[in-house]
């Protein structure tokens, strides 16, 4: 039996365990200093639990959890590569993580200077002209950089440009921040070599003359691929007088060999917790600055970090600002680990981070497609997709595939997406996987491929050795339970 | 200097294996014209003991809260984190991993967002919450865009003591969705009932305040409750300081619908507003309308009972140009963080924080009240945090104050010029007698100094 | 291979919900194709509250239908007022995959131009339908 039991489950009443400072001050009756129909009746009926308890329950916890210090993670689109320690000792020094948002800038130099340089870093990595650091995610990017988009068009009397175009590959974060900015979404459609269809492209573009507002793409595409196109399209969307909005999800293939400034783009937003090292933090927090082109800085949020002669302030936003897009300058601690990144790997080594990312995906891919059906046989970059329908056909899926992994302590590769390839695998190993890792990945994937076609029943019982099996998630969804309940039978007082 | 473990001699071998010379000939779908000719323009790598020296200078020069008394509150809030907090959130097992959608290998993080999603519940008197938003802006945000819902149109009616940034923010997201954003007039400090009774209509979706609001001062939340239900229009709590919330009625209590705001508060760092931890929280009927993601409980193949993330069917992933919310990643660690720091505070614990809070604030209220010159501006009851007229513009007493090793309050003028000169102080449990008394002498002192003048 | 059974005394329409007719009323729900394709259903969102009170015209948005993993639209296949809705799939979702053409009905509408059942397909041109689109 291996179910672990909720915090609430624990401790018993009268237990606790953080301690408050001694009340130094003299105290008054509560109902003195304010009246009482502004207290709280009865105290919320959190956990009565010893600090023993709570170091073992959360550290059990920690260890029902798989993240990439415990093993292979080639989670597609994701990029999970390894998250250097020295970062999370420098998010944690005190003169970073004590630091309150609202002190005078003579206070936070040190801040101000670091968010200062990170910006122009970003700006030259991306080849755009300004950064914001505000957005706290790649989506909260995406509707950055649209709002951006927006605001530009109404600024020269064309807010009646309403259509924003969306690759069919595209993260499903695309279509829905389009929507939210206020856009209507038009899918293009794929070629035969996994590109956007320039045909497709070129049809939409005349069927919707003088309404096109962006198109968003990624580049590499999410079948891990560089769409050889890229100068053509950019051309004929501005020629269209769209914007080109760079989805910065799968920028850890192209550091120092190309940015989204040479390719034409004109925003383009970054996932520093995915091309900059920090962790994803089972979930967040992220950072999604956006980059972009010098026409679109009067519209950027503010305000921004600036260098003045008397150091380094904040800069308010002009006239033509978005405003704001959250409070604060933005996930702070998450951009001193990226800034730590940058520095620790300098010019040449974020060139080898992307070279040897496209290496380590061409070497498993290679590897691997004798096993699995290659939809695009061409070289990848950072990560390619595998589709299991030669697996499907004798029985076990590419969710069958993804939970036999799990025997293995190999974390499964993004399955079912992009939505264009039918049973897909989407394999990103990243720069930070030593050979020997590859190989023995590869001989695993090999090894359950033969499994699905001799027994695949196997792959249909996997996972075998996880703490919990396949769990119902039609259950879930028909009867939420989403929270615990207080029993009032169970009070031992 | 670099974390690619494999040497030039192994990368040659794998080219070798992958049928090609070189890398370039991996990149050669890039081509000519959108290459790079040259290097980034970075600074040189750093090994990493002289990164080290160069981060630790850089983070000296900032006034960290230990080295500074601080009375700055306005959003983001000093409170004592327990050393068992970082220890546990910051286990690699926890930060290094993605979002859980493998819950075979994942029950750690979905078990213990379960449990936060309950807590958050429990101090906010709702009945379900979400896995986390970015932060309380946001939060927010999507509050009123639950409340527009898909066609995104109508009235958001918004306190004029809702956060200046969250206002902010709530304008920028209005303009692009397509919803009109009203603001709500005070009286003495507090949302206007006469103002918000005239504004509300037909056309009014949400009506949003918060609670303690931006003064510290407590609303009558059943009175705006009673006029914003005489409509249809969701009642929408926003929570910026939830130590609030161990001693202050819950929002669940006095007919919230929605409960959004910011948990920073709860066992997070400063980190200089960033990153923050927005809660959601709701009655029952909007569970499948909410934004962002929501752990379940489930059973598994052998009976047992498990975790997943569900009701996926609302997310971008799936609703994709439909979806009302596009968030994906989200504030996890944090939630995590959050709910570590309530378990180890506990029932009996989170209501002495807020008790401890509000005595603390009380005591320094009530002492900077009988310097001369000092007034507080409003009379409503308030939690740990006040506003006060002051004698000299908040700017110069604030840099006498950092002259003291003080960390003034936030000055209120450039938010609220109707105010004049006036300064929000925020008092937690983490500021001791020693520390107000010295504030108060300094305030004193500074005023008596500049009248000599 | 997906499920393909259709009754021959219903109508359907090409987003796949089926209609039958009793007199001026017509029951509507969605069709076993439908409800195969979906998977599990966990939710509906229905106009519960709407019954005798909604003017439905052919083609409308009625509600929503969630699986697991999917989420689809529902739009009214014929013209009516709204007389009922089934409450049991409230509870109980999972009837419209167990029994789509009984247990799983959602509407009774009182049809108010009949002659719109003309536009429908009968059982042979759905069943040639959805092989023509490759299902």
């Amino acid at each position: 039996m291996s179910t672990e039991q909720l915090i609430f489950e624990r401790g018993a009443p009268g237990r606790r365990a953080a301690t408050l400072p001694t009340l130094d001050i003299p105290e008054q009756p509560l109902d003195s200093l304010i009246p009482a129909a502004y207290l709280r009746a009865e105290p919320a009926p959190l956990p009565e639990v010893s600090e023993i308890e709570v170091v073992r329950h959360y550290t059990h916890l920690s260890q029902r959890n798989f993240g990439v210090d415990q093993g292979f993670y080639p989670l597609g689109s994701c990029t999970m590569k390894y998250n250097p320690k020295i970062n999370e000792d420098m998010a944690s020094l005190p003169g970073f993580a004590r630091l309150h948002p609202l002190e005078h800038e003579s206070m936070t130099q040190g801040a101000l200077q670091l968010l200062y340089e990170l910006e122009q870093y970003l700006a030259e990595i991306s080849g755009m002209r300004r950064v914001t650091l505000q957005p706290a995610a790649g989506a909260h990017g995406e509707i950055t950089g649209l709002m951006i988009i927006k605001a530009y068009h109404e600024s020269r009397g064309e807010g009646h440009r309403n259509i924003v175009l969306i690759p069919d590959g595209a993260h499903g974060t695309n279509p829905a921040s389009a929507t939210l900015a206020g856009y209507t979404t038009v899918e293009l459609r794929s070629d035969a070599r996994g590109g956007v269809d320039v045909a497709h492209l070129e049809e939409v573009l005349a069927a919707h003359d003088g309404k096109i507002a962006a198109l968003m793409m990624t580049n590499p595409n999410t079948l891990g691929l560089f769409d050889e196109n890229i100068v053509e399209i950019a051309r004929r969307v501005h020629e269209a007088g769209g914007q080109l909005y760079y989805d910065g999800a799968n920028s850890n293939a192209i550091l120092g060999i190309t940015r989204a400034g040479d390719m034409g783009f004109d925003v383009v937003h970054f996932n520093l917790h995915k091309t900059c090292s920090t962790p994803h933090g089972g979930g967040g927090p992220g950072a999604g600055p956006v980059g972009v082109a010098e026409h679109l800085v009067p519209f950027l949020p503010g305000p921004l970090p600036a260098q003045t002669e008397d150091g380094y302030a904040w800069e308010d936003a002009g006239p033509l600002s978005i405003g704001r897009v959250r409070a604060n300058c933005g996930n702070f601690l998450v951009l001193v680990r990226a800034y730590t990144y940058i520095r620790f790997n300098g010019p040449d080594g974020m060139r080898h981070v992307s070279e040897s990312a496209v290496l380590n995906a061409n070497y498993v891919m290679r590897a691997l497609q004798a096993d699995y059906d290659l939809p695009y046989d061409r070289e990848c970059m950072h990560e390619f997709v595998f589709s299991a329908n030669r697996q499907k056909k004798r029985g076990a899926t590419a969710l069958d595939i993804a939970k036999r992994l799990l025997d293995f302590g190999i974390h499964p590769p993004t399955i079912y997406f992009p939505l264009v390839v039918p049973e897909a695998m989407m394999i990103e190993p990243t720069e930070t996987e030593t050979r020997e890792t590859l190989d023995t990945f590869i001989a695993v994937m090999r090894q359950i491929a033969q499994e699905a076609a001799e027994r695949p029943e196997l792959l249909l019982e996997a996972p075998h050795d996880t703490v919990v099996g396949r769990l119902d998630q039609t259950l879930a969804a028909r009867k939420p339970d989403l929270r615990w309940h207080t029993q009032p039978v169970q009070t031992l007082a | 200097m670099s974390y690619v473990p494999n040497t030039a001699a192994e990368q040659q071998e794998m080219l070798r294996a992958v049928g090609v010379e070189t890398i370039e000939d991996l990149l050669k779908p890039i081509s000519p014209e959108v290459r790079l000719q040259r290097a980034l323009a970075l600074p040189k790598a750093l090994p990493e003991p002289d990164l080290r020296r160069l981060m630790l200078r850089m983070s000296e020069e900032n006034a960290d809260l230990d080295h500074y008394a601080s009375f700055l509150g306005a959003g983001s809030y000093e409170h004592i984190i327990p050393s068992v907090v970082p220890h546990l959130y910051k286990r690699s097992e926890f930060y290094t991993s993605y979002t859980p959608y493998q819950p075979e290998i994942s029950q750690g993080m979905l078990q213990a967002i379960y449990e936060f999603q309950t807590m958050i519940c429990q101090i906010t008197g709702m009945d379900v919450a979400n896995a986390s938003m970015y932060d309380g802006s946001t939060a927010v945000v999507e509050a009123a865009l639950l409340a527009v819902g898909p066609a995104g149109v109508g009235d958001v009616l918004v306190s004029r003591a809702l956060d200046p940034q969250y206002r902010a923010t709530l304008r920028t997201y209005a303009w692009a969705r397509g919803f009109t954003y009203r603001e709500i007039g005070l009286e003495d400090g507090a949302t206007s009932l006469a103002d918000l009774e005239a504004a509300l209509t037909p056309q009014t979706k949400a009506v949003i305040i918060q609670q303690p609001n931006f003064f510290g001062v407590l609303e009558d939340g059943r009175a705006i409750e009673r006029l914003t239900h005489k409509t249809s229009a969701l009642y929408v709590v926003a929570i910026t300081e939830p130590a609030s919330l161990g001693v202050i009625t819950a929002p669940g209590e006095y007919g919230a619908d929605i409960v959004a705001g910011e948990g920073q508060s709860l066992g997070s760092p400063l980190g200089y507003g960033g990153p923050a931890l927005g809660f959601f929280a709701s009655r029952d009927q909007f569970v499948r309308r909410l934004p962002g993601r929501l752990v379940g409980k489930t059973v598994d193949d052998r009976g047992q009972e498990g975790y997943v993330l569900t009701l996926q069917t609302r997310e971008q992933h799936i609703r994709r140009e439909r979806a009302t919310s596009n968030i994906c990643t989200n504030q996890a660690l944090l939630a995590l963080a959050t709910t570590i720091y309530l378990a180890a505070l506990g029932k009996a614990g989170f209501r002495e924080l807020g008790v401890q809070c509000l005595r603390k604030a009380h005591y320094a209220h009530d002492r900077i009240a009988r310097i001369a010159g000092y007034r507080p501006l409003f009379t409503h009851p308030y939690f740990d945090e006040f506003a006060i007229a002051t004698p000299l513009p908040p700017e110069q007493l604030n840099a006498a104050l950092r002259e003291r090793g003080i960390i003034g309050g936030y000055d209120l003028s450039a938010d609220y010029p109707e105010l004049g000169d006036a300064m929000l102080f925020a008092v937690t449990e983490a500021r001791t007698r020693e520390d107000i008394d010295a504030l108060v002498e300094a305030l004193e002192e500074i005023a008596g100094t500049a009248n000599v003048n | 291979m997906a499920n393909t059974d259709v009754p021959d005394d219903l109508k359907y329409a090409d987003t796949h919900e089926w209609v039958r007719v009793q007199g001026d009323e017509a029951t509507i729900g969605i069709s076993e194709y439908a409800q195969d394709e979906l998977g599990d259903v966990v939710y509906l969102d229905l106009p519960w509250d709407d019954a005798g009170q909604r003017e439905l015209r052919i083609g409308d948005h009625f509600g929503d239908i969630e699986s697991v993993k999917a989420t689809s639209e529902l739009f009214i296949p014929i013209s009516g007022t709204l007389l009922r809705v089934n409450d049991a799939l409230k509870a109980a979702p999972e009837q419209v995959n167990s029994d789509p053409y009984g247990a799983g009905w959602m509407l009774v509408v009182k049809l108010s131009d009949p002659a719109e059942l003309a536009k429908l397909m009968d059982a042979a041109a759905y069943a040639k339908f959805l092989e023509s689109e490759g299902h």
